[in-house]
């Protein structure tokens, strides 16, 4: 596969990518590392949470999605990483057990006018685990290298 | 016990510090963000960063730990739980505003920013800004972050 540019990316180009299991051990080793609450922790604990049962750290969901696409396409990119996230929302619980896969699509692509050398490449992440539903969205602007400089107007 | 009705906005708490070592850079960002600017000192150097740093997602998270961590000393302190967080819908603004660099000290705090009646019986929402600073004392990371917080039993 040809390495990605900012130049091949398309607005409105909808992918998917990966087919993480989620086991209970990750989900408690990123916890005990991260995010040491109850929910994340232990099963019988969880039962009594608002949560109603052992899941994934929110942010454990935004590291699986990051190497779910790392695998996908960046590590085969000019990815000079993302400033930020505009918005993270988490609607489901992501469980022991769940399959999760990634759905991109491109919003907009943007280049700075001091830089020519990357582009942002604003990005919608969907997750979604076995039944299809989406467990978590984010919207960020990734920072792409440019395959040629974009010539400057003199 | 503190509830949704006590907590004011303004309120801001020093969550504390975590310095990032090369050895835990390389080992979260070869788990969950295996991009060559983290898990290897040669091939960031050729990047546009310079050298090594952490993953965006390696800050937030240490980030959550020290949110955790510092909620639970103020338990100990106070000998009551300052308040009973439920789940967190979602954040905005995630703003990873410089890079974190091996051996950066990174000193977190969190400020109440806004209290927001939701329709769920018995919970409020809480939303707060996370910030990260550097010894230099440059503002590194930011984020606003939203939890449900439990309301005074009627």
């Amino acid at each position: 596969m040809a390495r990605l540019y900012f130049e091949d990316f398309v607005v409105g180009h909808v992918a998917e990518y990966g087919d993480k299991l989620v086991t209970p051990e990750e989900i408690k080793e990123f916890a005990s590392e991260f995010d040491p609450q109850p929910m994340h922790l232990d099963e019988e604990a969880a039962k009594k949470t608002m949560v109603g049962g052992l899941c994934a750290s929110g942010w454990h969901t935004c590291c699986m999605m990051m190497r779910i696409v790392a695998d996908g396409y960046l590590l085969n990119s000019s990815s000079m990483g993302a400033p930020g996230v505009d918005e993270i929302r988490w609607l489901a619980p992501v469980r022991p057990g769940d399959r999760l896969r990634v759905r991109t699509t491109i919003l907009d692509l943007r280049e700075p006018k001091s830089r020519p050398d990357f582009g942002f490449v604003r990005t919608k992440f969907e997750v979604l685990n076995t039944t299809g539903d989406v467990v978590m969205h984010s919207t960020t602007n990734m920072m792409m290298g440019r395959r040629t400089p974009r010539p400057v107007q003199a | 016990m503190k509830y949704f009705e006590d907590i004011k906005t303004g309120t801001r708490v020093e969550l504390g510090s975590h310095t990032f070592e090369a050895e835990e850079i390389k080992r979260f960002a070869r788990k969950y963000d295996p991009q060559v600017f983290h898990v290897d000192e040669e091939a960031a150097a050729k990047s546009h960063f310079g050298k090594l740093v952490a993953s965006g997602w390696h800050t937030a998270a240490v980030g959550m730990r020290l949110t955790v961590d510092g909620t639970r000393r103020v338990n100990e302190n106070q000998k009551t739980e300052i308040m009973k967080t439920g789940p967190s819908p979602g954040l905005r603004d995630l703003r990873w505003i410089k890079p974190v660099y091996v051996g950066d000290t990174i000193s977190y705090a969190t400020e109440i920013v806004e209290l927001r009646e939701v329709s769920r019986p018995g919970w409020g929402l809480m939303v707060t800004k996370v910030s990260g600073t550097n010894q230099h004392g440059e503002l590194v990371y930011s984020a606003q972050g939203a939890v449900f917080v439990a309301r005074r039993p009627q």
